[in-house]
C-alpha cells in the first residue's frame, strides 16, 4: 500500500497492536540458521536427543492409540486435558515429591503454553515478574508480550540468592511498581545449568509468602540429573502459593507438545478457561500416545537411559572446556541440557557470534537470556544433541574463536571503549529449535 | 525446462539466500519450468550432473556464493547459469578492489582508504589510529572488506569512536574499507540484462526509520519506506542508471547486479558498493525494483533462463 509515494512493504503497519513492538527479525536470529548445516557443531540448540529414544515405543503406542482409541484420539477433547494423562502425571511429579489431585492438573501444548496461560491470567502492562538472572528466553518472550516488565535476581552456583530476592522485592515496591510472581527454574537452570539448594528453597518460599507474591515453578529437567536427584520442588513444600509446569518434552518427546500446569484450584479453573479460549483443548492424539507409552514401557528405565546419554555428553563438554578453554568460568551443571559461560569483560558474545558461524561452531549469546541488555560477557552451550566427539571438536572451534577474538581485542587495547559495539538493544529470540 | 537453484550455504547470510532462492524457484514454477532448490554441500555436483538442468540459477549470497568460488565449479564443470562470471564476481566480491576499479570509470567514488587487520598487528594499533585522527576527514563509513547486509557496518563520527568500529568490521572480514561518510539519500539501483541489452531499472530509495538501513531494516518490513522510482529530479534519476550501467560494464557483470549509491543534494550519485548476487526475498530491493518496471518475478526469471540456454547453445 503506496505512503505519500512509498511503500513500507507492509500494508498493515499502522494496525498492530503496541505489544508486537519486538517481534522482528535480527541478525543473531538468522545466524541460527546456519547452525542447521551439518559442517556446523551447534552448540546453540535445546533440542533433545529424541533418537535416544527407541522408535519401537513410540510405534507401539501409536498402534495401540489408533487401534483401541481410534475415534476418541482424533477428536477435540477436554479443555483440562484426559483423566488418563492426567493420572499418570501424578506418578511423574511423585518423583520430585510432589503428591496433588487430577483435578488441579491442565494439559497444555508444552509447558510454553502454560506460561503463556499463566501470563495472560496475571500481566496487565507493567507488571513485574521477577526472574533469575539470566532467565529461559521462551518465558522471556511471553512476559515481554503481555507489556510486563522483568526484573532480574542474581543468582549463584546454589541458584537464587535469597538475600537478593528480598532486596530486589523491597526495590521494586519502593518504586511502587507491582509484582505479580516470581518465574524460576530451580533445577538444571536453562541456560546457567544451576540448581537451587535443597536449604534454599524453604527461604525462597518463606520470602514469597511474606510479600504475597506467587511462584511459577518451571521445572522442564528436573529428572534428568546425572550425578544426584534434585532436591524435592518448591511445589512439594507448599501447594497454595505455586504453580509447577511440567513437560514430557525432555522426558519423553518434544514432537508431542505435551506439557501441564498444576496449580492451586481456583487458579486451575481459570487456566482451563483461558486454555480453552486459545486452543479449545489439548492435543488428544498426542495426550493417549503418551498415555499408551507411559503405560506400557519402562518409562523411569527410559529416563535413566536419557540420563546416562546426557551425562556422558555433559562429561564431554566440561572436560572440553577444562581443556581448551582453562580460563574461562563455566557452571558444573548436575542435569539438564546447558552449561554457561563467563567470558572475560572485553568480549562480546553476540558480537562474536559470525566469526563462530564462520569457524562452523554456533553457540548462544547471553543476551538472549536477559530482558535488560545484560549478557554480553555470557554464552550457554547446549551438550544434549550433539555427541561427546562434535561437542569436543565444537569447543575447540570456539576456543580458536575466543583466541582470534582477544587477539583482535588485544590489537586495539588501550585506543579507546571497544565493548558494546551493536547498538541493538532487541532481544535475540532464537528460533524453537534453539531456545 | 528443468532449471535447478541454488541457496544456502553457511554464511551468516544463508536464511536470506534460502529465501531469496524460494522466492525464485516459486516464480520460475509459476512460468511452467520444473525447478530444484539444491544446498551447495557435498552432493550438489552429483545432483547437477544428474539431474543435468537447461540453466541453474546460484542464489547464494555472501561468501562461497559471491566471491566467484562457486560461480567457477559451474563454469568449470560447463553448466550454464544465470548471472555474472567468477572473474566478476571476486572483483565485485572485494570492496577495496571494485572502488579502485569504478573510480577509473568515472563514477564518483568517496574518498576512503583501506587498512587491514595484520598492519595493525604489525604494527602500533594506537600509532596508526593516531595518524587516522590527524588526518583523516570524519565522519567516516567503517565497513568490512566483503560481505553484504550491512554487516559490520558503523558511521564513525570522529576518531574516538574509530577503534570500535575498525574491530567490527574485522569480525567480519581481515579487510576493513573506510570511505568519507556522503550526507544524502541512499539509493540502490538493479541492473537487468534483457533482450535489447542492459537497462537500469527504476532506482528504489531507501528510508530507514531509524535512519540506518542496517540488517533489521532489511529483512522486517515496515521497518523502511521504500520510494520506486527514488525521489529524485528526472536528470539525477537518468545519471544513476547511467552509472550503474557503466558500473556494473566494468566490472564485467553479466545477467544482473544491483548497484547501491548514494546520492547527495548536488544530484551526483556515489558509489558503494555493487552485488553481485542480490536478494529476491519479499523485503529485497531487487524484486522492488523489477515491479517499478512493470516486471514480474515470473516474466524476468522466465526470460533470462530462456536467454541463458540460447547462449549455451
Amino acid at each position: 500500500m503506496a505512503e505519500r509515494g512509498g511503500t513500507s512493504l507492509d500494508p498493515w503497519l499502522h494496525h498492530y497492536a503496541a505489544r508486537t513492538a519486538g517481534l522482528s527479525a535480527s541478525e543473531v536470529r538468522a545466524l541460527f540458521a546456519v547452525a542447521s548445516r551439518p559442517e556446523v557443531v551447534s552448540l546453540a540448540g535445546g533440542m533433545p536427543f529424541v533418537s535416544a529414544l527407541p522408535q519401537e515405543f513410540v510405534m507401539s503406542a501409536l498402534e495401540r492409540t489408533m487401534r483401541n482409541h481410534g475415534a476418541a484420539a482424533l477428536q477435540y477433547g477436554s479443555g483440562q486435558g484426559t483423566e488418563r494423562l492426567r493420572e499418570h502425571i501424578l506418578d511423574v511429579m511423585a518423583l520430585e515429591g510432589i503428591s496433588a489431585s487430577i483435578d488441579n492438573v491442565v494439559v497444555t501444548t508444552g509447558s510454553q503454553q502454560a506460561v503463556d496461560l499463566v501470563a495472560k491470567l496475571f500481566l496487565d502492562p507493567g507488571d513485574v515478574v521477577l526472574a533469575e538472572a539470566p532467565s529461559y528466553v521462551g518465558a522471556l518472550g511471553v512476559f515481554r508480550s503481555y507489556e510486563a516488565e522483568v526484573v532480574h535476581i542474581e543468582v549463584d552456583d546454589d541458584g537464587l540468592v535469597p538475600e537478593a530476592l528480598q532486596a530486589r522485592i523491597a526495590s521494586v515496591r519502593a518504586e511502587g511498581r507491582r509484582i505479580k510472581f516470581l518465574y524460576t527454574i530451580p533445577n538444571f537452570h536453562n541456560p546457567a545449568g544451576v540448581t537451587l539448594s535443597a536449604a534454599r528453597r524453604p527461604e525462597i518460599l518463606a520470602i514469597c509468602r511474606a510479600n504475597d507474591i506467587l511462584i511459577l515453578e518451571d521445572n522442564p529437567y528436573g529428572l534428568l540429573w546425572f550425578d544426584h536427584a534434585a532436591p524435592d520442588a518448591l511445589r512439594s513444600i507448599e501447594e497454595d502459593g505455586v504453580i509447577y509446569l511440567g513437560s514430557f518434552s525432555k522426558t519423553f518427546a518434544a514432537g508431542f507438545r505435551v506439557g501441564w500446569a498444576l496449580a492451586p484450584h481456583a487458579i486451575r479453573e481459570k487456566l482451563v478457561l483461558a486454555s480453552e479460549s486459545a486452543i479449545l483443548s489439548p492435543s488428544v492424539f498426542s495426550q493417549t500416545v503418551i498415555a499408551e507409552y507411559l503405560d506400557a514401557v519402562d518409562w523411569r528405565a527410559q529416563i535413566d537411559t536419557f540420563r546416562g546419554l546426557y551425562r556422558e555428553r555433559r562429561d564431554a563438554m566440561v572436560t572440553a572446556l577444562d581443556d581448551f578453554l582453562p580460563d574461562i568460568r563455566h557452571t558444573h551443571p548436575g542435569g539438564g541440557f546447558f552449561v554457561w559461560l563467563d567470558l572475560p569483560e572485553e568480549l562480546d558474545s553476540k558480537a562474536m557470534l559470525p566469526r563462530a558461524v564462520k569457524e562452523l561452531v554456533a553457540y548462544t549469546p547471553g543476551t538472549a537470556f536477559f530482558a535488560d541488555g545484560n549478557g554480553r560477557q555470557n554464552i550457554r552451550l547446549s551438550f544434549c544433541y550433539p555427541s561427546a566427539e562434535q561437542i569436543r571438536v565444537g569447543v575447540r572451534r570456539l576456543a580458536t574463536v575466543l583466541s582470534a577474538e582477544r587477539e583482535l581485542l588485544e590489537t586495539f587495547r588501550g585506543t579507546g571503549d571497544l565493548r558494546s559495539r551493536s547498538n541493538d538493544q532487541r532481544t535475540t529470540t532464537p528460533p524453537p529449535d534453539v531456545v | 525446462m528443468k532449471i535447478v537453484v541454488i541457496s544456502g550455504g553457511i554464511s551468516h547470510e544463508r536464511d536470506i539466500s534460502l529465501r531469496s532462492g524460494r522466492r525464485v524457484a516459486d516464480a520460475l514454477a509459476d512460468a511452467g519450468h520444473e525447478v530444484h532448490v539444491l544446498e551447495p554441500d557435498p552432493q550438489l555436483l552429483s545432483r547437477i550432473e544428474s539431474l543435468a538442468p537447461a540453466a541453474i540459477v546460484p542464489m547464494v549470497h555472501g561468501a562461497s556464493g559471491e566471491d566467484g568460488s562457486l560461480l567457477a565449479l559451474l563454469e568449470l564443470a560447463g553448466r550454464p547459469y544465470l548471472g555474472s562470471s567468477a572473474q566478476s564476481a571476486r572483483l565485485a566480491w572485494s570492496k577495496p578492489a571494485a572502488r579502485d576499479r569504478i573510480a577509473e570509470c568515472g563514477v564518483a567514488v568517496p574518498e576512503g582508504f583501506v587498512l587491514t587487520r595484520e598492519s595493525f598487528r604489525e604494527l602500533s594499533a594506537q600509532s596508526i589510529l593516531q595518524l587516522l585522527g590527524s588526518t583523516v576527514r570524519f565522519p567516516l563509513v567503517v565497513k568490512p572488506g566483503s560481505g553484504g547486509s550491512s554487516q559490520g557496518v558503523s558511521i564513525v563520527a570522529d576518531a574516538t569512536g574509530l577503534a570500535r568500529a575498525l574491530v567490527e568490521a574485522f569480525t567480519y572480514a581481515d579487510v576493513a574499507l573506510c570511505e568519507r561518510w556522503i550526507p544524502g539519500n541512499e539509493v540502490a539501483v538493479s541492473v537487468w540484462r534483457d533482450e535489447v541489452g542492459l537497462r537500469a531499472l527504476p532506482p528504489v530509495e531507501i528510508a530507514p526509520q531509524d535512519g540506518i538501513y542496517d540488517f533489521e531494516a532489511r529483512y522486517n518490513a515496515g521497518e523502511t519506506t521504500f520510494f520506486i522510482p527514488a525521489r529524485l529530479e528526472p536528470t539525477a534519476i537518468a545519471a544513476l542508471g547511467d552509472a550503474a550501467v557503466r558500473v556494473h560494464r566494468e566490472l564485467g557483470l553479466g545477467d544482473f547486479s544491483r548497484v547501491d549509491f548514494i546520492v547527495d543534494d548536488a544530484g551526483t550519485p556515489w558509489f558503494l558498493e555493487a552485488n553481485v548476487i542480490p536478494g529476491f526475498t519479499e523485503t529485497s530491493l531487487f524484486p522492488l525494483a523489477l515491479g517499478g518496471a512493470d516486471l514480474t518475478l515470473t516474466e524476468a526469471f522466465d526470460r533470462a533462463v530462456r536467454a541463458v540456454t540460447e547462449r549455451a547453445h
